[in-house]
């Protein structure tokens, strides 16, 4: 038997690794699976939650499906303006995207 | 130590260990195809928490859609996703310095709390209340995510669009 704990030390891993490609990625592709990382995590820690904690209501479950998808909408959304940028200004750093900064 | 037991830590390890270097690799490229690694340990242990479902639409949704719409992106913007590039910007010793503070904390926490030691036995059917929670109590909820997938798509065509 898996105790919960090892989930959430696992979840919260995997959070503070999307977090630190996130915060430290001059890439915007490379942001953007910093973000997955981080929306996988919530899924695994929600999960967890409802399967140790809950298991007889699907709140759980239900939710972490509507993350998925949303998750995939983000991708979607996400990738097309990187590309859009990238047409325009010819560049994926987001340093460099810097129009609105005075 | 049990099967479950020696899977999770197998699968947590080469699940971290892949996420690690999907935010460390100087290759775009590769952090990619080790994302898809990252999604698909993911799945495994939506396995080991008995939702088969997930696992599944797990590795529909991320390895088969994501990671290819990434990698897709990547190779539209080759030019300047050169692996000689500089990928880390000023900020990322800070940045590790937190990821790193906050994950200690979060595993402190974890480990004070007083969680119950055995999972309890699944007394519904997780798939079949999944399908008709999705058309009872979540019934506008999941029509509202259909819909928000929706626009999100049609939005990404015209962002995407050549003009």
């Amino acid at each position: 038997m898996i105790p919960l704990s090892w989930f959430l030390i696992l979840g919260a891993a995997l959070f503070c690794i999307g977090m630190y490609g996130v915060l430290s990625r001059r890439n915007a592709i490379g942001i953007l699976m910093g973000v997955e990382l981080i929306l996988n995590a919530v899924n695994v820690n929600l999960i967890a939650f409802w399967r140790y904690r809950t298991p007889d209501h699907l709140t759980g479950l239900v939710f972490a499906v509507f993350v998925m998808a949303i998750a995939a909408a983000e991708a979607a959304v996400g990738l097309a303006l990187i590309i859009a940028i990238y047409r325009t200004r010819n560049t994926v750093i987001v340093e460099d995207v810097d129009l609105l900064k005075m | 130590m049990s099967l479950p037991q020696i899977v999770f830590l197998a699968v947590g390890l080469i699940t971290l260990g892949a996420a690690v270097a999907v935010v460390t690799s100087r290759n775009v490229l590769h952090s990619a195809f080790l994302l898809a690694l990252t999604f698909f340990g993911v799945a495994v242990l939506y396995v080991l928490l008995d939702t088969p479902y997930l696992a599944a639409a797990q590795v529909l949704v991320y390895i088969g859609a994501v990671s290819v719409l990434i990698i897709f992106a990547i190779m539209l913007s080759r030019k300047v996703a050169a692996p000689d590039l500089v990928q880390r910007n000023s900020q990322w010793l800070l940045a590790l310095i937190v990821a790193v503070l906050l994950f200690g904390a979060l595993a402190y926490l974890t480990l004070q709390a007083a969680w119950p030691a055995a999972k309890q036995a699944l007394g519904v059917d997780a798939i079949g209340g999944l399908g008709q929670a999705f058309v009872g109590t979540y019934a506008l909820p999941f029509e509202v995510v259909s819909v928000v997938l929706l626009v999100a798509l049609v939005g990404a065509i015209i962002i995407a669009r050549e003009r």
